[in-house]
């Protein structure tokens, strides 16, 4: 046996193990990491069963009172005694572990907080009764209790008894007024952002205008009363349009329910508060599914609520792949001159060779140096001067000399610049010379070379270059924070109104979402789930960009491999 | 592809030269334009590229244009040079400078306040000071510029207060114009301080509702007098009409031979200066409470011979300057030492001759020194930094007055003529010893490494100590290296050298994914799930860090023990993928042990048993859980550098070893990592650079607060991510923005210059290979 391991030991096979448990262990993180995630991200548009229970926690003097929770079961984890009594419940320390249980119990207008840890031990009687009923709102979060009675107009159209469980006469009520309130809440959305939007945009031109003109010095008696003349009309359109949204307010307020809580407390929630209303213990599992996927749609497609930490992430989304495309934009032709310069025109030398140093290392220079450069110069120096220049009449509020969606986009295409060059440069290096050698012995000029043969040739590189660069400047957040992204933008970079792409527009975006709703906000147990759903759409999409990229230069090492045999 | 259609024979011969001729004209023609194409392109080309160079050369360029003027001194001009209009005939006590420059102020012994333009010396207005019949100004005291408060000591004993400040209003074209004020906000009535002796020296200190004097007589004695405001609410409402209580103590006995009085801002000490420069520290507390006031110290100020010429206080009035007659101005404040207070010298400032005024700035820790040769120095305590120095004077000044913003400089010549200048000194708080070095700042027992921008008060000395966070930098990637190194490296040794093709092909991109991970996420993970679980699993973490591999070792002894038909099932070079399950039962085992474990050695919480028992901070986000999730984030970067350098190791080294009879171990050893070390060094160099530029992971992960303290359950800031919270609410061209700048630079040098040396350490060793 010692033998043995002696020889074990000797032969040098422990260290081979070893160093092979460093890979088990590497992929075993980030396998774990992506597991994680998506268990925590998806996870969280299960419409979950809402637990009944009685809770009695144990008090230092006198009998424990029991109370009634209502709620959703989160998770657990199990806590030394010890600890549960320094925070003030005298549990039994003669049993050293005590399991404890998060539970989300909502109703955050009725009490201070929507969560609550429970102790396992102490909690009896736990059922699931059908006719529990889950609200989504718009304000206070999510609501658990049973739907007693729906009211129109303030007059009772329909009751339910709660204790009953088959009694759902007010819960098939509610279900009709839901779906109206939801139709009347989209039209106001629409009213108030396309169209008062639009009227808002243009009046706000019209002052811009009739400043111009004032600092230009024409701003004579007929131009402005024309300018007069415009508003008043805009104006009409603004009171009317505010007439008709005073109107759309007063018809969707018209219903509303009232709820039986836990512990007794009644309340009423007008309907047109509610998003979603779902009895999840009476829902088999096709309806699980169909509530789940429309929780999902409404997480992709629809905006923040409450501070981001409900709803969904659409203008975050839209935010982040407008700034990326911008970037492309930029990104792309600078980064192959620079690269066909490098390779096919420049001569080889030392100087080139520092230069490709210097760009490969640019590659490893923090982004928040970027950051940093991008507020200074393309911020504060450039940006004030085209607001000198250009749009004096917003002065002193700044069009171009503040964060927004072009510099950001800007500073990532510094950011991502070298990442195109060198992987541009690899595919140049790749193209066999022979292939350029009969371009040229047939005739053609360096350029019509470079342009018919060698770039459509390269052309998988460059792509393989341009999506590396998508997926870094879509996971970057640090320069970010400083160069244009916000954690609410009112509108979205892009709309109807003319120029219709609004380059000095403030952005949202996936990356700064993760770390203001997960850090920022006020309510970080509530947001907690949104933030690992994000998270996991932002590492899905960056994913997504990676593999094709290793595809596509996969396919690229093939199709050269042929060539040059 | 581009061949030129040739001529075409096929027309009548006649005009078949001329056709030819025509076509080969537009041939000509053709092949210009593509020559000139093609030069257009080139230039183009050359254009585009260098620019794409040039762009990102600016970065560099621009981060050091912001920084510059950090280091640059102060820049002095001539304004003007005018002599008042009329002669005054008393000897200057006070001299003032209003905030835009335009107007000066000059208090003469005989009571005259005269303001006159800074232009030409006219006279913009006079006041003059209601000294009693039959007394004279026997002596002054200034409470701060900043409130204009001051005291003159009469011959009678009697003290006189009064507020001097600027009025402004704007005249018919909007031109500002400035006169004169006075106030009284202790009443017009002077104090009594003495009976019948004169005041000889002086001192003041005021608050709203309450007063301090201090003063000697010429008879010797020194007194001490409180005025506070009576609270009734009759007084309250009643308007300029404040009574005032006064209360004297006196001091005789205590302090001897009084050269010069100083009292501290909060009222509670008195400097009492004597002639060979010895000071007294009064704890004069006691003096107004029952009890009697008592010397805490008495020391020497200057070293003899030198001897003492001007004192003064310092913005903020905690720290007093001492200047002598050998040219060193010394900078002392209190600082609390076991219970008591002790006066301290805290550096000293070379002034090189003689020192003859003395003044302050009023929002900086500036100060301003003239000598008896005319030459006027600049200087800021903090920083330790002489700003400027030149001879603006001819002469030795009779006086100098800084204006409110430490813009302008007025000096009164020796022979009555004034001199104004403009000074430009925007960053005088900026020094290597300020950003690199300890320094003592005022109200702190020692110096030390401190980085503290901003707070609520005026008077705030602010604290642009890089060192803290440079450290929290080194023990963030630190941290991040001791797990991200021996993984990445063990990994890449293995995948490069030992693993199945296969098994590469698909280890490879999962690593690429790894690195592609947006350290948000990282972050995220690290901050809100990480840290709590590494909080309630302590032991089962380091458990796991002996478990897991002596679970390696055992499994793959025990793999060496099956019988033969088994193991060949599996061919070689899969070890990892074997390993998989091994490790996530070690780990499992490591968590399941915990528990009793935790409750048998750490009665039961081992978090609460290193706060308790050992007297460690546990903060919950720390430089444990930034270490892991940096570590995370560099490993791929390594390990795809690592596993390059290692996989490139030509075949025939490798070959030439195994057909010598080695095993693959010896070889790995003695022959890959010989020739692949210096790739694996470049590997952790750039993966070195990576850990310490990085922003998201460590502000998210740590509790950003700058200390300075190696302990692994503690957080740090660095560099990054105190860019990243500060940056946005700093003020455009401020000392603090600049020195955010400097941070940047700081990192961008770093960084570059790392990779740089990995980058020639890895271009040498492709040349090596490409050799062999």
């Amino acid at each position: 046996m010692n033998n043995n391991l002696q020889k074990f030991f000797a032969s040098g096979t422990p260290w081979i193990w070893v160093n092979a448990g460093a890979v088990a262990i590497s992929i075993i993180m980030t396998v774990g990491l992506l597991l994680l995630l998506a268990y925590n991200g998806l996870g969280h548009f299960w419409p979950k069963d809402i637990m009944l229970a009685q809770y009695a926690q144990p008090v230092s003097e006198g009998e424990p009172l029991v109370r009634e929770i209502i709620g959703e079961r989160v998770n657990s984890e199990v806590v030394s005694a010890e600890r549960i009594i320094s925070s003030g419940i005298p549990v039994s320390a003669d049993q050293p572990y005590h399991e404890r249980e998060l539970v989300k119990i909502g109703n955050r207008d009725l009490q201070d907080s929507d969560y609550t840890w429970l102790l396992s031990d102490y909690m009896s009687e736990i059922r699931y009764p059908l006719h529990l009923t889950a609200f989504e709102r718009r304000e206070w979060g999510n609501f658990y209790g049973y739907v007693k009675e729906v009211r129109e107009a303030g007059a009772t159209v329909a009751v339910s008894d709660p204790a009953i469980e088959q009694d759902t006469a007010a819960w098939l009520a509610l279900q009709p007024r839901i779906a109206r309130a939801l139709a009347l809440h989209d039209e106001i959305a629409r009213l108030e952002k396309d169209e008062i939007g639009e009227v808002n945009y243009a009046i706000e031109r019209l002052r811009l205008q009739e400043r111009a003109l004032e600092l230009r010095g024409e701003a004579s008696p007929e131009a402005l009363s024309a300018i007069a003349a415009e508003r008043a009309q805009w104006d009409a359109q603004y009171a009317e349009m505010q007439t008709r949204l005073n109107a759309l307010y007063a018809e969707s307020e018209r219903d509303s329910v009232v709820m039986l809580a836990m512990n007794g407390q009644e309340t009423e929630i007008a309907v047109s508060e509610i998003v979603r209303a779902y009895q999840p213990n009476a829902m088999h599992l096709g309806n699980k599914l169909a509530t789940y996927g429309s929780k999902l749609w409404e997480f992709l497609s629809d905006e923040p609520r409450e501070a981001n930490t409900e709803g969904g992430i659409f203008p975050a989304i839209f935010g982040t792949v407008v700034m990326v495309l911008l970037m492309a934009i930029f990104v792309t032709p600078f980064g192959v001159i620079a690269a066909v310069y490098l390779r096919e025109y420049a001569r080889q030398g030392l100087v080139t060779r520092i230069i490709r140093i210097a760009v490969n290392n640019l590659a490893g220079v923090p982004s928040i140096v970027y950051g940093v450069f991008g507020l200074g110069f393309f911020i504060y120096f450039v940006g004030a001067e085209v607001d000198q220049v250009f749009y004096p009449e917003a002065l002193p509020a700044p069009t171009f000399g503040t964060p927004g969606l072009l510099w950001a986009s800007l500073t990532l295409a510094l950011l991502t610049v070298p990442v195109v060059i060198v992987s541009t440069e690899e595919g140049l290096a790749r193209i066999p010379r022979s292939l350029r050698e009969g371009s040229l012995a047939l005739g053609a000029t360096k350029f019509e070379t470079l342009w018919r043969v060698v770039l459509p040739m390269a052309s998988p590189a460059m792509m393989t270059g341009l999506i590396l660069a998508v997926a870094r400047a879509a996971g970057e957040v640090a320069p970010l924070m400083l160069v244009g992204v916000v954690k609410l933008a009112p509108t979205l970079p892009v709309d109807g109104n003319y120029p219709f792409v609004h380059l000095d527009q403030k952005i949202m975006h996936l990356g700064f979402h993760i770390y203001d709703v997960g850090f920022q906000s006020p309510n970080v147990e509530a947001a907690r789930p949104l933030v690992f759903a994000t998270a996991l759409l932002l590492v899905l999409v960056i994913a997504l960009l990676n593999f094709a990229a290793v595809a596509i230069r996969n396919r690229l090492r093939e199709k050269y491999k042929a060539l040059e045999n | 592809m581009n061949q030129e259609p040739l001529p075409t024979p096929a027309k009548a011969p006649s005009s078949a030269a001329g056709a030819a001729f025509a076509a080969s004209a537009a041939v000509v023609s053709r092949r210009r334009f593509r020559h000139f194409k093609d030069k257009l392109a080139a230039v183009l080309i050359a254009i585009g590229g260098l620019g794409v160079i040039a762009a990102i050369l600016t970065i560099f360029l621009y981060l050091i244009y912001e920084v510059m003027p950090l280091f640059r001194g102060a820049h002095i001009t001539a304004h003007s040079r005018f002599e008042l209009q009329t002669q005054e005939p008393g000897e200057v006590l006070h001299l003032a400078l209003e905030e835009r420059l335009e107007v000066g102020m000059r208090l003469g012994s005989d009571g005259q306040m005269v303001y006159f333009s800074t232009d030409d010396g006219a006279e913009v207005g006079r006041i003059s000071l209601p000294v009693p019949q039959g007394q004279v100004i026997s002596s002054f005291a200034l409470d701060t510029d900043v409130s204009g408060i001051f005291a003159l000591g009469l011959s009678g004993g009697q003290v006189l207060l009064a507020q001097y400040g600027y009025d402004e209003s704007f005249g018919p074209d909007n031109a500002r114009v400035v006169s004169p004020s006075i106030s009284y906000p202790f009443g017009e009535a002077p104090f009594e301080l003495f009976s019948g002796a004169a005041v000889t020296h002086l001192s003041v200190r005021s608050s709203r509702n309450e007063l301090m004097l201090a003063g000697s007589s010429a008879g010797g004695d020194v007194s001490l007098l409180r005025a506070e405001r009576e609270t009734s609410l009759l007084s309250s409402f009643g308007g300029g009409g404040a009574q005032w209580e006064t209360e004297l103590a006196t001091l005789n006995g205590l302090v001897a031979s009084v050269d010069q009085l100083h009292l501290d801002v909060n009222r509670r000490w008195l400097f009492a200066v004597g002639a060979s420069g010895r000071v007294s520290v009064v704890d004069i507390q006691p003096a107004f409470s029952n009890g009697t006031p008592v010397v805490a110290q008495e020391l020497l100020l200057v070293d003899a011979p030198a001897r003492l010429t001007e004192v003064s206080f310092l913005l903020g009035g905690l720290s007093l300057l001492a200047g002598d007659s050998a040219g060193t101005i010394a900078q002392w404040f209190l600082v609390r030492q076991d219970g008591g207070f002790t006066l301290e010298k805290v550096r000293d400032f070379d002034a090189r001759s003689r020192v003859v005024a003395l003044t302050s700035e009023q929002r900086r820790k500036n100060f301003v020194m003239a000598n008896e040769e005319g030459y006027i120095g600049i200087y800021n305590s903090t920083a330790h930094r002489e700003v400027a120095y030149a001879q603006l004077a001819s002469g030795a000044p009779r006086a100098i007055a800084m204006a409110a913003r430490g813009d302008g400089l007025l000096i009164e010549q020796a022979d009555g003529s004034y001199v104004m200048y403009d000074v430009l000194n925007h960053h005088p708080e900026v020094s290597w010893e300020a950003l690199w070095s300890e320094v003592w700042y005022e109200n702190y027992q020692e110096p030390e490494h401190i980085w503290q921008s901003s707070a609520a008060n005026n008077d705030f000395e602010p604290k642009y100590s890089l060192a803290p966070l440079a450290f929290g930098t080194l023990k963030a990637a630190f941290y991040g290296m001791i797990l991200a190194a021996p993984l990445a490296v063990c990994g890449a040794i293995f995948t490069g050298y030992f693993m199945a093709p296969r098994m590469r092909q698909n280890v490879k991109p999962l690593i690429e994914l790894m690195g592609a991970l947006p350290t948000v996420v990282l972050g995220f993970l690290a901050g809100l799930w990480l840290a709590p679980f590494l909080e309630n699993n302590l032991l089962g973490i380091f458990s796991m860090l002996l478990l897991v591999p002596l679970g390696i070792l055992l499994a793959a002894y025990l793999w060496t023990r099956l019988p033969e038909h088994v193991r060949y099932r599996v061919p070689d070079g899969w070890e990892a993928a074997l390993l998989i399950p091994v490790i996530l039962f070690s780990v499992l085992l490591a968590f399941l042990l915990a528990s009793p474990m935790e409750q048998m050695f750490f009665g039961g919480d081992m978090r609460v048993w290193i706060t308790n028992d050992l007297g460690i901070p546990y903060d919950q986000r720390n430089a444990m859980v930034v270490g892991l999730a940096m570590g995370f984030a560099v490993i791929p970067t390594i390990f795809s550098i690592a596993e390059d350098a290692i996989f490139t190791v030509p075949k025939q080294l490798t070959y030439g070893s195994l057909a010598l009879g080695a095993t693959p171990w010896q070889t790995l050893s003695r022959v890959v990592l010989a020739t692949a070390s210096p790739g694996i060094f470049s590997a952790l160099m750039i993966g070195m650079g990576r850990a310490v530029g990085e922003t998201m992971i460590v502000l998210m992960a740590t509790g950003n607060t700058p200390i300075m303290d190696i302990n692994i359950f503690e957080g740090m800031r660095t560099l990054a991510a105190n860019i990243a919270v500060e940056v946005p609410e700093s003020e455009v061209d401020s000392t603090h923005y600049r020195i955010l700048f400097l941070a940047a630079l700081v990192l961008f040098m770093f960084t570059f210059v790392v990779n740089t040396l990995a980058e020639i350490v890895r271009q040498r060793l492709r040349r090596k290979y490409s050799n062999l």
